[in-house]
């Protein structure tokens, strides 16, 4: 069982990892089983799930289709490195605000696709945001209020924009909630 | 901050899971954990000839392989925990690992353990096994015919059980004024939720203790389930799950898989974790439904429904599952006559074995079928006679002024208003106007459709008393211990074991609003059994009307003791003191109000320099509440369709539900579950459905060729709810989880048939692809 290791230097939620990586473990892998950042969920073996979906260089991607050593110089963020619990990624207090979700499991690959959706359209019609999500399976909450999430995201995004020397979320909110 | 209950409030359990700080089984690590992996036939029916684990031993991270003649005499076989009576069942125990035989693909044939996860999946390959293929049976129907190959020699004709409930003759039938019959096929579906199975054992062989987290609906059930396989006294297991990545019902069975693990940490005196693959989740994890229906219904040329007869050929697939066969019998069986006055009903069912995987209970759980059927049959009913289905459904709905109404099977409904429920949802479709613009629309070659169904679903299962009759291995109560710590704040225990159902606020609100605190100060507790003392878990919606109850009567223990304590601090007898928002008040005859806060009252009991004489200090109350019959939610869904006369396919243009689940405590939550049931229901109706090939093989045995529905499949759902309360529960509530399941299935099909209506179709079975559809049009079209 030779396998040569490979060495790999990756930034992941902002803080540089020099790592030996065996050539074949897969970058959801590295995250859960090396460095114990299990927020990023593995839903299947077919990279249908979407539940482990995580922002490579700003693009979310599904982290069972991608090996770690694939990564080298690239960055990473994972839902750990989203937002705090003091301060909320827009797309976690969407989902939060407006329950996107119940058990929870697919939630951060799903805000991770969120996040994508939103880089790439940032004002997404209902049916926009249905089709984004087509990557991701959610078992439980049957869409809607992830849907409704992802547009309190958007518009909270978009108030933020307006009012930028505001920086609070929670005053984010109250625009949002004002309109 | 009262008044909580009713009230929208988010959801306590999502800061840590939008963040990632979520404690899901396989998140678990421990110092030195080894990793399983379990070699699974490739055949649905084989006998063993021969197992080399020699090459497998050799690899340099293996540190175990184990066969099912090593554990033979160690681990015992997996029990079926539900034996409805009078059926003469033959409940053949399912072998952690194969002996000699395997019954389907997926069965284990032996278990790696290595230090690496990635070895351990190689190991698997280096075991070489010998089989003789065996022919095998995957239908039912197929399964009980006198040729067909035995899934186990001691069950003739691959019966496992025939079980019966209530009366209804030949002759009512035959005679009716009207009689229609059809035979429904339930597809066979797989639950798939999310987070794939799993589990974690650690065992302390100094103290004989073994610790496990487990991906369970109900930590109390495996645990007295694993301390019978494993031999362990019950105290002497800890299961854990905190995290539960949603169940569905594939979650309450007793797996063998985790009973390995249990016997490999003790074995070997390491940790060990398994978490299923996806493909084994398709493979493995208990699938639903499955069953082949064949239903008379019998009526008058009024439009009267007088008896139904449905006779049910269950697949169990290849063991009966730990609740297996309650769910095509007694959930299933009792609900036939749903929400109509019918005088007779019979059901008969035969549970069959078969080389497939063993089925068990799937979100709804044996009443989606039932109601599926039932209101299939309305829809043809009134076909036959040309009426409109909302008007025979008007017809024969049981009144509001008939609760309780018994049931011609027995059961006694709680209490409902089915016709204001019906209304509501009339109302907000607009069904007259629909039907109008059908017609129009249908001149123009649309083919549009709308269904219906109205509902009634048994629910909040307990109690005790009824399980046993039923043949359920254990209690249906559910315990509570409500902890007031001194500084005024609560910790609630809950047996209950939610997994993405929101308990962790909504018992919050009980509670905050019973005792006037903020749901803040409120923690609740679930999933461990060494913190909460026995519990019966999460199913069958039977959290809230059971758990709930159990927690709201705990509380009130809690006031009546603190109510003791400030009539002692405020001078005066119980009677005079009140208890209202947090604060017990007293008006004296000398006219002086004198008041404690909650918070005062509590530090009081626990200081103790003070109390009333006979009052110990401390401040908890506990409750193992055991209800006293079912509670029964009700509703009425509608759905538009059209179809595409070119591709077949379908288009879901509205859907409204209306449902009634007594009292609602959240209904941010509530809508939340209808939400994700209607999704299921659709699921079934139009996408899902589980493929074996005459081989046994699973041919729907990914995400890529397993339909699951996706965000884009649906419109945006109406949803609104009546309140009927539960006339016999402290609450007045019901149960919600379930209820989209339930109605959505039967909804959709009824609106696509009313579609197909102007090419004479009467039924298509389900899934309803586009081909399926198609072709009924094509051929449906040319004999019109
Ligand atoms: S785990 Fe990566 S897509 Fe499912
Ligand atoms: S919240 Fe459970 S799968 Fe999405």
């Amino acid at each position: 069982m030779a396998i040569t290791n490979t060495s790999v230097e990756i930034t992941i939620n902002g803080m540089l990892h020099s790592l030996d990586v065996e050539p074949r473990l897969l970058l959801v892998h590295l995250l859960r089983e090396k460095l114990g950042l299990c927020g990023t969920h593995v839903g299947c073996d077919t990279s249908q799930c979407g539940a482990c979906t995580v922002l490579l260089d700003g693009q979310a991607v599904k982290s069972c289709t991608v090996l770690a050593v694939q990564t080298d110089k690239q960055t990473i963020t994972t839902v750990e490195g989203l937002g705090t619990i003091d301060h909320l990624h827009p797309v976690q207090e969407g989902f939060w605000e407006k329950h996107g979700l119940q058990c929870g499991f697919c939630t951060p690959g799903v805000m991770m696709a969120a996040v994508g959706i939103l880089e790439q359209n940032p004002h997404p019609t209902e049916e926009e945001i249905r089709h984004g999500l087509e990557g991701v399976i959610c078992r439980c909450t049957g869409y809607q209020n992830i849907v409704r999430a992802v547009q309190y995201a958007a518009n909270l995004t978009e108030s933020s924009a307006v009012e930028s020397e505001v920086a609070a979320s929670n005053i984010h909110r109250e625009a949002y909630e004002g309109r | 901050m009262s008044g909580v209950f009713g009230g929208t409030v988010k959801r306590k359990e999502d800061p840590r899971l939008i963040t990632g700080q979520g404690t899901y089984t396989d998140d678990v690590k421990l110092q030195n954990l080894a990793h399983a992996a379990i070699l699974r036939s490739p055949y649905a029916h084989a006998l063993i000839k021969n197992i080399d684990v020699s090459k497998a031993l050799e690899h340099p991270s293996v540190i175990a392989v184990f066969t099912g003649k090593d554990i033979e005499q160690r681990v015992g076989p997996i029990p079926t925990a539900w034996l409805p009576p009078d059926s003469d069942i033959k409940a053949t125990a399912h072998p952690a690992l194969a002996l000699d035989r395997v019954r389907y693909v997926g069965d284990g044939v032996a278990m790696v353990v290595a230090d690496d996860l990635y070895a351990a999946k190689d190991a698997l390959e280096l075991i070489a096994v010998e089989y003789e293929v065996l022919p095998a049976v995957v239908n039912q129907e197929a399964a009980m015919d006198d040729a067909a190959p035995l899934v186990h020699s001691d069950a003739p004709h691959n019966i496992a059980f025939h079980w019966q409930a209530g009366d209804a003759t030949d002759e009512m039938f035959e005679s009716a004024p009207v009689h229609v019959s059809h035979r429904f096929v339930q597809q066979r579906l797989i639950p798939n939720a999310m987070e794939p199975r799993s589990s974690v054992a650690q065992y302390n062989k100094s103290t004989g203790s073994l610790t496990m987290w487990v991906t369970t609906q109900n930590p109390h059930i495996h645990r007295l389930l694993l301390s019978g396989i494993l031999g362990l006294p019950e105290h002497k297991i800890r299961i854990l799950a905190i995290d539960v990545g949603g169940g569905f019902g594939s979650k309450i069975a007793c797996y063998p898989d985790e009973a390995l693990v249990g016997f490999a940490a003790m074995e070997l005196g390491i940790p060990v974790k398994w978490t299923e693959e996806r493909r084994e989740n398709f493979l493995v994890t208990t699938h639903g439904r499955d069953m082949i229906l064949d239903v008379d219904l019998a009526g008058e040329k009024d439009g009267t429904l007088t008896a139904i007869r449905v006779r049910n050929m269950a697949n169990m697939g290849a063991y009966l599952s730990t609740a297996g066969p309650g769910v095509p019998t007694i959930l299933f069986g009792l609900i036939v006559p749903g929400a109509y006055r019918f005088a007779h009903a019979k059901v008969d069912v035969y549970g069959v074995f078969t080389n497939t995987t063993p089925t068990d209970a799937y979100r709804g759980a044996g009443r989606p079928e039932a109601t599926y059927l039932l209101e299939r049959m309305v829809d043809l009913f009134a076909m036959e006679l040309s009426m409109d289905p909302v008007e025979v459904r008007r017809k024969n709905l049981i009144g509001a002024d008939e609760f309780p109404y018994h049931s011609a099977l027995g059961l006694e409904y709680d209490s409902g208003n089915y016709q204001q429920a019906l209304d509501k949802a009339i109302g907000m479709i607009g069904y007259e106007t629909f039907r109008k613009e059908q017609e129009e629309l249908r001149s123009q070659g649309r083919y549009v459709g709308i269904g219906c169904t109205t509902y009634v679903e048994i629910c909040g299962l307990g109690p005790s008393q009824v399980a046993g009759a039923v043949g359920f291995q254990g209690g249906l109560w559910e315990s509570s211990t409500v902890r007031v710590h001194p500084t005024g704040k609560v910790t609630v225990f809950t047996g209950a074991s939610p997994h993405g159902q929101g308990e962790e606020t909504t018992f919050a609100q009980i509670v905050g609003d019973r005792l006037g605190i903020p749901i803040d100060d409120v923690e609740i507790v679930h999933g461990d059994t060494d913190r909460i003392a026995m519990g019966w878990g999460t199913y069958g919606s039977r959290t809230t009307p059971v758990g709930g109850n159990a927690l709201a009567i705990a509380v009130d223990r809690v006031i009546d003791k603190a109510r003791k304590i400030a009539a002692h601090m405020l001078l005066t007898v119980e009677e005079n003191v009140e208890f209202d928002k947090g604060i017990f008040y007293t008006n004296n005859e000398d006219g002086a109000v004198r008041q404690a806060t909650f918070q005062e009252v509590v530090l009081q009991a626990y200081l103790a320099w003070n109390l009333p004489s006979g009052v110990e200090p401390g401040l908890e109350g506990h409750s193992f509440y055991d209800p006293v019959n079912f509670v029964y939610p009700f509703g009425t869904h509608f759905c538009m369709v059209e179809v595409d006369r070119e591709t077949g396919e379908i288009k879901i243009l509205r859907y409204v539900a209306v449902d009634d689940c007594g009292r609602v405590i959240n209904p941010m939550i509530a809508e939340g579950q209808v939400h994700g049931g209607i999704a299921q229901g659709i699921g079934q109706a139009l996408w899902e459905g589980a493929i074996y090939d005459d081989q046994g093989q699973l041919l729907t045995g990914t995400f890529m060729d397993y339909a699951m529905p996706k965000a884009h499949f649906f419109p945006e759902f109406e949803t609104a709810f009546t309140e009927t309360p539960a006339p016999q529960n402290l609450l007045g509530v019901k149960g919600i989880g379930e209820t989209g399941t339930i109605a959505s299935t039967p909804t959709v099909v009824n609106a696509v048939v009313d579609a197909l209506r102007p090419f004479g179709v009467r039924d298509l079975d389900m899934p309803l692809t586009p081909e399926k559809v198609w072709r009924a049009m094509e051929k449906g079209g040319e004999s019109a």
